[in-house]
């Protein structure tokens, strides 16, 4: 057997690189969880089984590890102006307590990281993907010159948990200070529990409600077993831990772009379904570009496709249309809330429409395919 | 958990069991680890010819697809269908529910072939 894999492992590796751990490394190993190195990170996969992490997420509450993402913490008279030279969406506006989705493009207006800016009482903190931190921080550094701002990258002195499913917020709210119901969707607020202070933000990438909170170090070992323990143990229990491969399947159903998947630094945001992340009102590096394709639209489009078929496309295998390629896979999977294989892919826009009839190309065996609209999976309100 | 001890084991984490003149063959339970959640199998129809260290199929899971390879040769005598119904029988049972092919062979060569000890010492498999 030899396996093609979008996570490499430790196993197969068969040496353990110098990865990070996050504060929660113990907990995942006393979880049994099976490890691999994503980003450089010594990430928990998955703890019982991928599907039964997923379902137990769209039924029930899930906590997942992503303290390797990226947490820089920006200061200054000019934290407001620099940010908005660098992302595509307008910050200035934000009142303390909201969090907006963004990406950061270069001047070809390629996707160079999407990433979540929260506007806290002194500071802006940015949370961008764990693989693209060091050269996000590079790109900050190139284009500070000008600017009064300071760029603090806080990722390895705290940790970040996301709280996800139908019953987090019940969970949670037996539980902190202040009730996080009344908190709406990309909006977060600073708790202290027993003066230590955590910042709480409603928001995921699951396509349930839910929360991701970002705690100091040290007391996020303590954290997690206490919310785990909160609701009682064992399999009756409301919230267990998820890995990243149900991380993965979740945001897949929730038709959520993936860094190295669905964005890179060739593809920009208008192709990919984000132009509502790109302002049309402000310069930014890259608003050029993006303002032209915007009007004039682009050549291709980030699309969903289901697959009749239960066999799963891997990323970059060819789509078809009367036998010739009009696009390629960028993520696929069996979804096990839909029952069925579902993929997104880039495809020429002639071919977008939802109802298109394509083919995908699994090494010369052809699939056949609807394209769809995204999401596939929209939570029940 | 240490490999069954009544059949041989391929660094690719396939293994045989010999039965008479045919051989059972299927995937390691370590394999099956490393796929996660088996979502598809691909097994060859009856009658097809396996040559050693050649792809004979693919399994997919969530998380990944990976080749088969033949740790015999032989021809194709019965692929286990109840696996091709429901692929997630080879993560619930790996080494019996879970076979994949049964293969008529001749004189089974296993000096290339792994033991369980020798399997479990090579994977770390306790």
């Amino acid at each position: 057997m030899a396996t093609r894999s979008k996570f490499s492992t430790g196993v197969f590796l068969s040496q353990t690189l110098n990865l990070l751990k996050t504060p929660l490394h113990e907990f995942h190993v006393s979880q049994g969880a099976r490890m691999v190195d994503f980003a450089g990170w010594d990430m928990p996969l998955l703890y019982r089984g991928i599907i039964a992490e997923h379902q137990h997420t769209r039924k029930s509450a899930s906590v997942f590890d992503v303290s390797h993402m990226g947490r820089v913490k920006f200061t200054g008279p000019d934290a407001v102006k620099f940010l908005n030279h660098l992302l595509t969406r307008n910050i200035a506006g934000a009142a303390v307590g909201q969090s907006l989705y963004s990406l950061v493009c270069n001047e070809n207006g390629g996707v160079m990281d999407d990433v979540i800016v929260s506007r806290l009482e002194k500071h802006h903190l940015m949370v961008c993907n764990a693989s693209n931190r060091l050269k996000l921080l590079a790109w900050f550094d190139r284009h500070r010159p000008g600017f009064d701002v300071q760029i603090h990258d806080e990722t390895m002195q705290t940790a970040m948990v996301a709280l996800q499913g139908p019953k987090v917020i019940e969970l949670l709210d037996a539980v902190l200070p202040e009730p996080v119901a009344g908190l709406t969707r990309y909006h977060c607020m600073v708790q202290r529990y027993m003066l230590i202070p955590f910042t709480v933000c409603r928001s995921g990438y699951t396509g349930e409600d839910g929360v991701e909170v970002i705690c100091g170090n040290s007391t996020a070992l303590m954290a997690i077993k206490f919310l785990l323990k909160s609701d009682g143990e064992g399999a009756e229990s409301l919230l267990h831990p998820a890995g990243l491969g149900a991380r993965d399947t979740l945001r897949l159903e929730a038709g959520m772009p993936l860094y190295g998947h669905e964005l890179n630094e060739t593809v920009d945001p208008i192709s990919a379904g984000l132009s509502w992340a790109v302002a049309k009102n402000k310069d930014f590096i890259g608003s050029k570009v993006l303002a032209g394709l915007a009007q004039h639209g682009t050549p291709q489009k980030l699309v969903g496709l289901l697959i009749d078929s239960p066999r799963t496309p891997r990323q970059d295998m060819a789509v078809l249309a009367g036998g010739k390629p009009v696009g390629r896979i960028t993520s696929s999977t069996a979804s096990p809330t839909l029952g069925r294989t579902i993929a997104m892919a880039y495809v020429l826009s002639e071919f977008s429409e939802p109802g298109t009839a394509v083919e995908v190309d699994l090494r010369g065996t052809p699939l056949a395919a609807t394209v769809t609209k995204l999401p596939f999976y929209k939570r029940a309100v | 958990m240490a490999s069954p001890t009544d059949r041989f084991y391929t660094e690719t984490h396939e293994w045989i069991k010999l039965q008479g003149e045919r051989v059972l063959l299927g995937i390691t339970r370590f394999a099956v680890d490393e796929l996660t959640d088996v979502t598809f199998v691909e097994l060859p129809a009856i009658g097809k010819i396996l040559a050693v260290g050649k792809a004979f199929g693919e399994i997919e899971s969530v998380k990944a697809t990976s080749e088969l390879y033949a740790p015999v040769n032989g021809a194709v005598v019965e692929v286990n269908e109840a696996v091709k119904k429901d692929p997630s029988t080879v993560n619930a049972d790996p080494y019996e529910a879970g076979w994949l092919v049964a293969v008529k062979t001749g004189p089974v060569d296993t000096s290339k072939l792994m033991s369980a000890a020798q399997y479990d010492a090579k994977f770390n498999i306790h």
